[in-house]
């Protein structure tokens, strides 16, 4: 036994003392086989543990929804799955990422096209300030695509995909930074579709955005199921409940329990689970 | 009320001080100087390269491309070591080392310029005179002395400029499956291009300007440089070596390649001024 598995044992204990039962293992997939797989996956920023024990499918052609309150290690979830943690050197970590069943974190790896596989749309927009058309040919450039009537059709499909194509189709040169911000958002999200990638992480998506801006990015995210894995972390607990099939709950670094949405948000099996999303605290 | 009244007063005058002194300066070498280029003719001041002011010819245009080359050379050393370290300092570098680099380059801004020249003079005229002939006070001499004496003005810069990128480009761009340095060359130096390059400008300014580590790894000889390895006179040092015993045209002759000297400097940071004002507004579009 490792250390950090008698950690996680003192913790269930501690747990079970406390009158709140063990998390139960994680569903498997209703269909095929996991996209990604969390094993037992703890990290930490200059020695404070931010995720302990975290053990998680990624099932194909589901959304996930992790939510939790602010602090519970969603965000540092999320990045760990295409390695953005990276870029800061106080992180550290142990336990295993898969994608499919390939470890994300073994040497050898290449980081970059690894990031073309899980794509990643953060909480603030952040279009690079180049025209809408260089912002979603920026990445397939980088991939090594160079021919201008490849370049042509993967910004189309991918504008469409993202649900804004109708309304920038014709400015296409024009800047990304002068969109409104729902806007920006979706262009965010289609230069990420335009790498093509297995698996989308998105961070709050929405957090900035108005009710309308919200729903179509909703309404990208249930067409986009269909091609993708999608991780999506919220603050927002009914657009977990709208917008997702399977929910995850982290707490304080923990990860609480995670399964079908409509049963997480019936009949979760935890109190704090509970608590949190009648709106009790958090 | 009465106090206040007073104190803003006095820095009134303070501050007007400052740009009445500008103003006198202005005027005296312009008016010192002007007549005797009118005297001589424009083209016979400015694109002859006879330098006898004791015989009356008064051709500096030895003494601008010598100062335009010197320039040129510094800038070539200050831009790629100073874009370097900026590169490295907000890119690549760990922060504990950006503690010990960036104050000990910021350290050489600190060092008097005659130091500059007494280390040039003893270490590398020598090295150059033996290593690739000729005297060795030279236009290489010279433009390496000033490229290490402006890289200060240009990391600093370009370091602030590099740094006001937002964090999130370079986060958004690794994402897409960027590596670093192409994130680096294709991101962050676009979104920094022009806080670049008002910091080659005020490098360009500062090189310009620079007499007295010039003068002594120069040579200062009359005339037209014909290549690397030949001693030159800048503008600078034309102006610091003649005036202590200079009369009448003579005198008014120096005044002049100070008023060229000022005009080549004002149209370098009016570009510089024009280059960062763009910035701004482009910061403050977003």
């Amino acid at each position: 036994m490792t250390e950090q598995n008698i950690n996680a044992q003192v913790q269930r204990n501690f747990a079970r003392l406390a009158g709140e039962a063990a998390p139960p293992p994680p569903v498997p997939c209703a269909v095929g086989q996991p996209k990604m797989r969390i094993e037992n996956f703890s990290a930490s920023f200059d020695g404070t543990p931010v995720l302990r024990n975290i053990a998680l499918d990624l099932c194909p052609r589901q959304r996930l929804a992790i939510i939790g309150p602010a602090a519970s290690g969603k965000t540092t979830f999320l990045r760990s799955l295409n390695r953005l943690n990276d870029l800061n050197p106080a992180f550290n970590h142990t336990g295993r990422i898969l994608l499919d069943g390939q470890d994300i974190y073994q040497s050898g790896q290449d980081v970059a096209q690894l990031r073309r596989r899980i794509g990643m749309v953060y909480a603030v927009p952040v279009p690079l300030p180049w025209s809408i058309y260089d912002n979603i040919a920026y990445g397939p450039r980088l991939a090594g695509i160079a021919a201008k009537a490849d370049l042509d059709r993967l910004v189309e499909s991918s504008l469409q995909s993202a649900f804004i194509w109708d309304e920038v189709k014709d400015r296409l040169g024009e800047l990304a930074t002068n969109l409104s911000g729902g806007q920006q958002q979706r262009v965010c999200i289609a230069r990420v579709l335009a790498l093509e990638p297995e698996v989308l992480l998105l961070d709050e998506p929405c957090s900035g955005l108005d009710p309308i801006s919200t729903a179509k990015i909703e309404d990208a995210l249930l067409a986009l199921k269909e091609k993708y894995s999608i991780v999506l972390v919220t603050n927002n607990t009914k657009q977990a409940a709208r917008a997702s099939d399977r929910t995850a709950f982290f707490l304080m670094s923990d990860l609480i329990e995670c399964g079908p949405t409509n049963q997480i948000f019936t009949n979760p099996t935890h109190q704090r689970t509970s608590e949190y999303i009648t709106g009790h605290f958090g | 009320m009465k106090k206040e009244k007073i104190i803003s007063l006095v820095l009134l005058l303070m501050a007007l001080s400052a740009i009445s002194s500008l103003a006198v300066i202005t005027f005296f070498i312009f008016h010192e100087g002007l007549p005797i280029i009118f005297k001589v003719g424009l083209g016979g001041f400015l694109l002859s390269d006879q330098w006898y002011p004791t015989e009356g010819s008064f051709g500096i245009l030895g003494m601008i491309v010598g100062s335009l080359a010197v320039t040129a050379g510094a800038l070539i050393i200050g831009v790629v070591f100073g874009l370097g370290c900026a590169v490295l300092l907000t890119q690549f570098c760990p922060p504990r080392l950006v503690a010990i680099i960036k104050p000990s380059i910021e350290l050489l801004a600190g060092i008097p310029s005659v130091v500059y020249g007494f280390i040039g003079v003893s270490i590398l005229v020598p090295f150059i005179r033996d290593s690739f002939g000729g005297p060795g006070l030279s236009v290489l001499a010279a433009s390496i002395v000033l490229g290490v004496m402006v890289l200060p003005t240009i990391t600093s810069i370009s370091v602030d400029a590099l740094q006001a990128v937002p964090r999130t480009y370079r986060e958004g761009s690794i994402a897409l499956g960027a590596t670093e340095w192409q994130t680096t060359h294709m991101v962050i130096f676009k979104a920094a291009r022009s806080g670049i390059v008002a910091a080659v400008i005020l490098g360009m300014g500062r090189a310009i300007g620079e007499t007295m580590a010039v003068i002594m790894v120069a040579g200062n000889p009359i005339g037209m440089p014909h290549g690397l390895l030949d001693p030159v006179r800048t503008l600078t040092s034309n102006i610091a070596l003649e005036m202590g015993y200079s009369a009448g045209d003579h005198r008014k002759a120096l005044f002049a390649t100070g008023v060229v000297l000022f005009v080549i400097i004002m149209i370098l940071n009016t570009i510089a001024l024009a280059v960062s004002r763009r910035r701004a507004g482009k910061v403050l579009a977003q």
